[in-house]
């Protein structure tokens, strides 16, 4: 394992040594201590690495990350795993807003709460927060799945596409075009699996799906004339 | 985008350090804001009867003496006063309102920057870390202290438009965000009585603070109606004789964390304004939410 000091090194130098990994991988384990709320700590990844950070990380920590496992044991500031395409993003602890934006792939799992816009435009990733969540969470939300322990905050879903969302707790208040949708067997299977991979022990069958209705204006085949 | 820093001792052996707790934190929010900056310190309060007012000239040179023997010897008011780089820092047993009425009167070209029992403003254009210095923040004792680093967006970059701005008696306002409706509020303001020293948004959060607590809202009653009528971006913070209170717009796209262990509130724009804090590590570490506005005060306590 090879462990960098932020205290020492400096991010660049870090994210550097990081991305040295992609073309040959010879350290599959990294420890990066002292983050001390720095951001874009271990962005860009494109290795299958397993990255711990001790300590809390600031903006946009594994952001566009690609196959690497990154865990977090402290806090996030905003744009957690923003644009991940594939891998995994664990933080022990709570994120700020927009985590996991745009992202397209991989496994993103909050232990704490997430703040406002929660998958903001979301474009396939699976995200599992364990506590709650805070408003406009999966706006324009196109693809994956979003799993919330806890509560939604107000306009959850608002304008969204094909993301399936499911909440335990209370919902604030549903966004525009988002209603409740039953639970079917194929949803309790993939729930299923969705919490199985993000370590959580929970009931799916105690959660409720939410998805679009899809009556806002992209969804109707009669405003395609108008190209 | 600018910065915010605040800290509140709940550990009074502290307060002989709070200077030096509080560089580090100011210093740390410079990306965010490096065109000014500015912080009010709470602390060496004068008695019952007396009024501390923090004085800035634009002439360096200016005659604080001069300023200091007339008061004495014209309205025989009884005076301590002392410079701290571009400003004064006056001690004068007076009413509020005289007082003002003669600077306005007899020293039109003198700003105040503050009025109260126990703040004091300090600021200026600049890195922070060069303000710091000036004023010689790392030496100062006090109970509780709020900082801004500016990157200014709405108006010019002077020494007026940084903050903290006043907002009446031992009160402040710092600011992150912009504010959309701040043109008409402060034309509405200006007719009920409110002056304005500049086009900065935040002065106009400020004037309506003051307007508010003029009608005799609490501070609680008047931050509810600054959510209702501000509309734009904010995190503010907001600093009173016995605390600070920390409140965030409801859209919250402005950064706000707030850090609380046995011996101190503190609260930063950023967590990395944190860091040098002692026994952050175990401190509980959050994130204010949305329209919600979160007071810590010694009477609370």
């Amino acid at each position: 394992m090879k462990t960098i000091d932020l205290a020492e090194s400096s991010i660049r130098e870090l994210n550097q040594a990081l991305h040295d990994q992609a073309t040959e991988c010879t350290e599959r384990e990294w420890e990066v201590l002292n983050p001390k709320g720095q951001h874009n700590i271990a962005c860009g990844l494109d290795q299958n690495l397993a990255v711990d950070i001790q300590g809390h990380a600031g903006y946009f920590c594994a952001g566009m990350n690609k196959k690497a496992h990154v865990v977090v044991h402290g806090n996030v500031g905003q744009g957690v795993a923003e644009n991940m395409m594939s891998g995994t993003v664990r933080v022990k602890g709570d994120a700020s807003q927009a985590a996991g934006a745009t992202a397209h792939g991989g496994l993103l799992v909050i232990e704490g709460n997430a703040g406002a816009r929660c998958g903001i435009s979301m474009k396939g990733v699976d995200i599992v927060v364990k506590g709650s969540i805070g408003h406009m969470s999966c706006f324009m939300g196109q693809s994956g799945s979003l799993v919330v322990c806890g509560d939604a905050g107000e306009a959850l879903g608002d304008s969204m596409y094909e993301v399936h969302i499911y909440v335990k707790g209370e919902v604030k208040s549903l966004g525009a075009d988002c209603i409740e949708k039953e639970m079917r067997a194929e949803h309790i299977e993939e729930l299923t699996d969705l919490l199985n991979r993000a370590g959580v022990d929970e009931d799916p069958a105690s959660f409720k799906r939410y998805g679009s209705a899809r009556q806002l204006y992209n969804f109707k085949v009669d405003n395609a004339s108008a190209y | 985008m600018c910065g915010i820093v605040g800290l509140y001792l709940k550990n009074p052996e502290l307060e002989s350090r709070i200077g030096e707790l509080f560089k580090p934190m100011l210093i740390a929010m410079t990306e965010r804001g490096p065109d000014s900056a500015g912080f009010a310190i709470y602390g060496d309060e004068v008695g019952d009867g007396w009024v501390k007012l923090t004085l800035r000239h634009p002439d360096a040179e200016y005659d604080w003496e001069a300023l200091a023997t007339r008061l004495k010897n014209e309205q025989q008011m009884e005076l301590s006063w002392f410079q701290n780089a571009s400003v004064a820092v006056f001690k004068v047993r007076a009413e509020e309102a005289a007082l003002r009425e003669w600077l306005a009167e007899e020293a039109a070209d003198v700003l105040i920057l503050s009025v109260g029992q126990s703040i004091e403003i300090l600021k200026e254009v600049g890195l922070p870390e060069k303000i710091a210095e000036n004023f010689n923040l790392e030496g100062m004792k006090g109970s509780h202290i709020i900082g801004h680093t500016r990157m200014a967006t709405e108006s010019a970059v002077t020494m007026e438009g940084s903050h903290p701005f006043s907002t009446g008696m031992d009160l402040c306002l710092v600011h992150n965000g912009s504010l959309s409706n701040h043109n008409r509020l402060r034309d509405a303001l200006k007719r009920e009585g409110i002056s304005f020293e500049t086009q900065n948004d935040s002065e106009v959060a400020a004037g309506y603070l003051t307007w508010r607590l003029q009608k005799g809202d609490s501070l609680k009653e008047a931050l509810e109606h600054a959510l209702e009528d501000l509309d734009g971006f904010f995190t503010f913070t907001i600093g009173t004789r016995d605390g600070f209170a920390v409140m965030r717009d409801p859209i919250a796209c402005k950064p706000a964390v707030l850090a609380e262990t046995d011996d101190y509130v503190a609260m930063a724009s950023e967590y990395q304004a944190l860091t040098t804090l002692p026994g952050i590590e175990n401190a509980k570490v959050w994130e204010p939410e949305p329209a919600t506005f979160y007071v810590w005060e010694r009477s609370s306590n």
